[in-house]
């Protein structure tokens, strides 16, 4: 039992911002690597991605044929795996293309060669092919929360999972609210907290990168963003944005949508 | 009670300066972000002169006025909550030392003495049930007594209530009566004060004050009796206990919870709201880890979270929580209501949720 418990680091279809929550680290990057072993993290020049290990932490959606394969072999090579951020908890920005109108259609107008792209009809996060066991969310994650699940594994326990809203952070940080003392559009009051209300504290709107919090009333805040002016499309944009396949965030995105062409 | 003195609103920085000759770091209002907020002052110039502010449900913003006066505005959206019980305490320290052994050690609260300047009643009447909560109960909090210790106040009677200000029907304000060192009152030229305390009697002496003028006081008086008739909200009654048990199947609890994004910003800026949630941060080693308090809300999943069950699961369950216990279930613990009229919970609510419109549908009288 002396052996040092194995970690490895996937990537599927993402930007790779993930990643950097642990090469960010600096010197508790040096501790993670006194704590366990890192067999697999090619960004930080670690390769062997067949390897069995004690903890996977998977960054990015699943996005194509190879994708899907290889999210199953990870997960039986994995004893513990967990999904960070916006692309592996909810299927990323990427996820915008499933609600593209008349299919895979538009990969022709883009691509000269349409024939190299070999992409699954949707990009869907981890969960929806692989049992998870616990995810975290946001985009990109932080270094705290990947740190916070690293010790919950080490000493045996579940990670504590955030799920309040923005707003209790933004208040406790003690920020003035932008929607109330200036009118923006922040989706704190539907959005997930583990981000320290950044965006509220630098003055500007939430945009629910960190995706739907619990006992989301995007209704209400829907209404909300329309009383400040937004055009039914606009606040589509507001939900379909990072977190657009997250289901909260989605079917009130469709109901804008809905509301959108209902207008037109 | 008769006033001490007058300081002309050009001796503003003598005050200050003999706060912090007094040995005090000064909290006072200025203009951040949009907002009217206290933080470390000690620049009089500092101090909001010549704003207003323009406060409904769900909105607030501030604008410039012609005008000399420094405290012609409502609160903002903090009291003096944040001042005492922090919104994130670290309470204790755990360390395993290298025999093994495990260590625990209290995290000592480091309070400095603070002067506040700019306290208003309805901040006061929300002190002392804090300090109720807090202080008076089986276990008092050492870090907010620590920090409620050396606090020296200031308060500023109210001249210019909020469109949600509603503090004349909960009976604390517009005018400071109790619990303050000194209280000022804003006229044309400058402030009556008057002293509360022994120590805000000793105090008045190292100002430069003249004597005040019986039309300064009357005019200070009719500007105060202005302020308590201009308030437009009110709760239907004191004690809504009986009626707020008695409607616990009211179907206004379904309609709010339809419009309640279940945020906790209500809760957040109510200067009476106590309640946090405690959590173990322990350090990436392994080898220690804090215990770390939290404001927390009843609008949370983990405010009603017991072996694995939410017991208030939805909004509706949530709304109730809040208003049963702020407006009933407070008359049982701390004998009067939690509310203090000072209308942050409906400036501050996103979607411009009104208390006193709530509270009046649900107990069947008044407005709606
Ligand atoms: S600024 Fe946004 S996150 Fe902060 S309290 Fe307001 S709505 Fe909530
Ligand atoms: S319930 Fe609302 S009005 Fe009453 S004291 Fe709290 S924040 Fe102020
Ligand atoms: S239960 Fe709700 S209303 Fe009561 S003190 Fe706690 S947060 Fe405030
Ligand atoms: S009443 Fe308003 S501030 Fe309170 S939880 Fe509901 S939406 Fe948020």
């Amino acid at each position: 039992m002396d052996a040092k418990p194995r970690l490895a680091v996937h990537k599927f279809s993402s930007c790779d911002g993930c990643q950097l929550a642990f090469l960010n680290q600096g010197a508790e990057l040096l501790q993670l690597a006194t704590l366990v072993e890192i067999v697999h993290f090619a960004q930080a020049g670690f390769v062997a991605p067949d390897a069995t290990v004690d903890m996977a932490f998977v960054e990015g959606s699943i996005s194509t044929p190879e994708d899907e394969k290889r999210i199953r072999l990870v997960r039986k090579n994995s004893r513990y795996l967990v999904a960070i951020g916006a692309c592996a908890t909810a299927g990323g920005l990427q996820a915008l293309r499933n609600r593209a109108p008349g299919g895979a259609g538009w990969i022709a107008e883009i691509y000269p060669q349409p024939g190299h792209i070999h992409a699954l009809p949707a990009s869907t996060a981890v969960s929806a092919h692989v049992p998870v066991d616990a995810e975290l969310w946001g985009c990109p994650v932080n270094g705290r929360q990947v740190l916070d699940a690293v010790r919950g594994r080490l000493f045996g326990v579940t990670p504590v999972v955030e799920t309040d809203k923005v707003c209790l952070e933004c208040k406790r940080q003690q920020g003035v609210c932008v929607l109330v003392a200036h009118g923006a559009p922040c989706m704190g009051p539907v959005t997930r907290t583990g981000c320290g209300a950044l965006c509220p504290r630098l003055h500007r709107d939430c945009y629910a990168c960190y995706g739907p919090a619990e006992n989301a009333n995007t209704q209400a805040l829907g209404r909300r963003l329309a009383d400040l002016g937004l055009s039914p499309a606009a606040i589509a944009r507001r939900f379909l944005s990072i977190n657009n396949a997250a289901t909260a965030f989605r079917d009130a995105g469709d109901r804008w949508q809905e509301e959108d062409h209902g207008d037109a | 009670m008769a006033a001490t003195g007058f300081l002309l609103r050009g001796h503003m920085q003598n005050l200050l300066d003999a706060l912090r000759a007094a040995g005090y770091r000064c909290v006072g209002p200025q203009v951040r972000d949009g907002a009217i907020i206290y933080d470390t002052l000690s620049q009089a110039d500092d101090l909001p002169w010549g704003w207003r502010d323009e406060q409904k449900p769900g909105r607030y913003r501030l604008g410039r006025h012609d005008s000399p006066w420094g405290f012609a505005w409502a609160n903002g959206p903090q009291g003096l909550k944040p001042l005492l019980f922090a919104s994130a305490d670290t309470l204790q320290t755990a360390r395993r030392t290298d025999e093994g052994a495990l260590h625990f050690e209290s995290a000592t609260p480091h309070a400095i003495a603070t002067a506040v300047l700019g306290v208003r009643a309805c901040d006061l009447a929300a002190l002392r049930l804090q300090d109720q909560h807090f202080l008076e109960g089986l276990v008092p909090d050492p870090h907010y007594a620590a920090r409620r210790a050396d606090l020296f106040l200031i308060a500023v009677h109210c001249t210019h209530p909020a469109a949600t200000c509603f503090c004349v029907s909960t009976g604390d304000g517009p005018r400071a009566e109790h619990g303050f060192d000194l209280a000022l009152g804003e006229t044309e030229e400058g402030f009556l004060g008057t002293a509360g305390s022994a120590a805000g009697a000793g105090f008045a002496k190292r100002l430069p004050l003249r004597a005040a003028e019986p039309r300064e006081q009357d005019a200070l008086e009719a500007r105060i009796t202005a302020a308590a008739a201009a308030q437009q909200r009110s709760l239907p009654a004191r004690d809504l206990r009986a009626a707020l048990f008695a409607n616990l199947r009211h179907p206004r609890w379904e309609e709010v919870a339809t419009r309640c994004l279940s945020c906790g910003n209500c809760t957040a800026v109510c200067p009476s709201c106590f309640c946090h949630a405690q959590s173990e941060e322990p350090t990436l080693d392994g080898l220690s880890s804090m215990s770390v308090r939290r404001w927390d809300s009843c609008f949370t999943q983990g405010h009603s979270a017991i072996h694995g069950i939410v017991i208030r699961a939805d909004t509706r369950q949530r709304y109730r929580q809040w208003l049963t216990h702020k407006l009933g279930s407070w008359h049982d613990q701390y004998g009067r209501s939690g509310c203090v009229g000072c209308g942050r919970c409906i400036t501050w609510c996103p979607v411009g949720i009104d208390i006193t419109e709530e509270a009046a549908g649900i107990c069947g009288s008044g407005h709606v």
